[in-house]
């Protein structure tokens, strides 16, 4: 055929350096070492340098961003078993009651609240939910976006645990960057760990309750229990990024309960991609400081907030993580012919 | 004296909207009997399997099991209790490697137990389930993407999740749709194997030749009821089922 014809296209390969299975790795060089501890080394060390360096108000953004992280995370997990969640301010809002009321009113250090406010808050919340785990899709978010509203309405209208006013001047934690070290070690701990166990067995067997829970009762699982014991987890996370920020801001009031603390999380996701957890904390990471520099803007802030946010989930539905992860794992060329 | 049977059906009933899918059947399953199910399309044979492993209510009837009534209980709790079954449609997961699909029979509570805890990597054990059930281990298939392997190698995927329970009890629900003769032909000698080493055997088929060879009784369901029980000769000489299911004799090898 005629020269003209003849085109370029991108023809793509994956870096040949996985065997057989997606643990095992075939590693020559150190080349290879760099290449598969990069992406996993850069958000730690990042992280870590970030809370020694941050202080001040940058300071409280990466906490907030960590915040935000874990909730992502949170919803993340949920979401790998089919729990599609509306209300993870639920999780963050019963994590800082626990542990404000315990310091108000027992006077426990943050160094008891704390834990005791993730068990606590990951059983109350795995209670709470296990009654609606049945419920399928919509009719499960819908429960979890009204559940957050009854308990603010309640504290609201009975005046239990401070009321509309709250409670001030909780402990702070005895170190002023402990926070932030709490913080970024607490949203790195859960993003490996949920990315170890959602590839272990046990994180097979909550993916495939999502793809197809009628095969999974099939094999004689308890579909609800693993259900409730991943709300659990979920719950926890969510509780301990809420203690952590009562203590933080010294601080309780309804506001934890906020829709911010459930939609914010899901749109981190939306943005980093759904079902890695590396892309629910890339999200965050990059959705709460974009939303701090705006702030400078004033009210037009929000609109060009919602706009990038739109804009990148129509560029990328597959979500900014699964196309950097993507790119870094192909080689690109251009070839000729069609 | 006969023992009593594994499993007894009374009378279970199901009513889709005006339809009867199934209407007072009844019928007894004995240890390490072979029974077949046969009917034409829609006559009710995999609501019934569904009944019997939970995946529906009835409306009324009653399923006994070794003596305890599991009518309506949870699917995963009738797996557990022994009772395994294969989807006509299958349903396995085609973004996992083949044998990946068996971690998760491999987890369940019923495995632990009759494994007795410790029984090494779970991958191990699921290779050699799979390598038993024609998966040659030292090739790629039981490592491939399971969407990636052909329709004969899903039925058996499928019969393999099922076996890993341990069943006392296998439903079989037309293992051997869209297989071919000779996968047919490959398989068959495995349900055998397992039906002598004492597995009582529940299937529902529609290449009654193949059926007729192994089953010792044979179940006739035509528009959700019962219309003939008895040896494949007794039923294939029953007037009614000729005229329902077949139209023609056929004849039994």
């Amino acid at each position: 055929m005629a020269k003209e014809s003849l085109k370029y296209r991108k023809k793509r390969l994956d870096r040949g350096i996985k065997a057989r299975a997606d643990t095992i790795f075939a590693v020559a060089s150190y080349r290879d070492i760099f290449y598969l501890l990069m992406p996993r080394a850069l958000p730690v060390v990042g992280l870590l340098i970030l809370s020694f360096i941050l202080e001040g108000y940058w300071g409280k953004v990466l906490v907030y961003a960590c915040m935000y992280g874990l909730l992502a995370l949170s919803w993340d997990f949920m979401a790998s078993c089919g729990l599609f969640s509306l209300g993870q301010s639920l999780f963050f809002g019963i994590g800082a009651y626990l542990a404000g009321a315990m310091n108000h009113y027992l006077y426990l250090p943050p160094a008891i609240t704390l834990p005791a406010a993730t068990i606590a808050g990951g059983l109350i919340c795995a209670a709470l939910l296990s009654p609606v785990i049945r419920l399928k899709g919509v009719y499960f978010a819908m429960v979890t976006l009204m559940l957050p509203i009854l308990l603010m309405k309640m504290i609201e209208t009975t005046g239990v645990l401070g009321g509309t006013h709250g409670i001030s001047s909780l402990s702070p934690f005895s170190n002023e960057n402990l926070a932030a070290y709490l913080a970024v070690v607490g949203f790195l701990l859960c993003l490996f760990g949920f990315r170890r166990i959602i590839n272990s067995d046990y994180g097979l067997v909550l993916v495939a309750i999502r793809d197809d829970d009628r095969a999974v009762m099939s094999g004689a699982i308890n579909i609800y229990w693993r259900k409730t014991q991943a709300l659990f987890v979920s719950g926890a996370v969510g509780a301990f990024a809420g203690a952590l920020m009562t203590h933080h801001y010294q601080f309780l009031g309804m506001s934890v309960f906020a829709l911010d603390y459930s939609i914010l999380p899901v749109a981190a996701v939306a943005l980093g991609g759904q079902g890695s957890f590396a892309g629910a904390a890339l999200g965050s990471l990059i959705l709460v400081p974009l939303s701090e520099t705006l702030r400078a803007l004033g009210g037009l802030r929000i609109a060009i907030y919602c706009g990038i946010l739109i804009g990148s989930i129509i560029a990328l539905p597959e979500g900014i993580f699964h196309y950097l992860a993507r790119k870094y794992h192909q080689f690109e060329r251009m070839v000729e012919g069609n | 004296m006969q023992a009593e049977p594994l499993l007894q059906v009374h009378n279970l009933r199901k009513r889709f909207g005006g339809v009867l899918a199934t209407y007072d059947v009844s019928f007894d399953l004995r240890q390490g009997e072979f029974l077949g199910i046969i009917g034409p399309n829609g006559s009710g044979k995999t609501t019934l399997v569904n009944l019997i492993t939970g995946f529906v209510k009835p409306n009324a009837g009653k399923v006994i099991y070794r003596g305890r009534d599991i009518t309506g209980k949870m699917p995963y709790t009738i797996a557990e209790l022994g009772i395994a079954r294969t989807f006509q449609m299958v349903r396995l997961f085609y973004n996992l490697p083949a044998y990946k699909n068996l971690i998760i029979p491999l987890s369940s509570r019923r495995v632990k137990k009759l494994r007795g805890g410790k029984y090494g990597e779970k991958d191990d054990t699921a290779i050699d389930l799979l390598d038993d059930m024609g998966f040659e281990r030292d090739s790629f298939v039981p490592y491939k993407m399971a969407g990636s392997l052909p329709h004969g190698y899903l039925k058996r995927l499928d019969l393999a999740r099922a076996l890993t329970l341990r069943p006392e009890i296998l439903i079989l629900d037309e293992l051997f749709s869209g297989m071919s003769m000779s996968e047919v032909a490959s398989t068959m000698p495995l349900i055998e194997k397992f039906h002598e080493e004492g597995l009582s055997i529940v299937m529902i088929e529609h290449r009654l030749k193949e059926l007729f060879r192994v089953v010792d009784r044979v179940m006739v369901l035509n528009f959700g009821q019962k219309i003939a029980e008895g040896s494949p000769v007794e039923v294939m000489s029953n007037e009614e089922v000729k005229k329902a299911y077949l139209g023609v004799d056929i004849e039994i090898a």
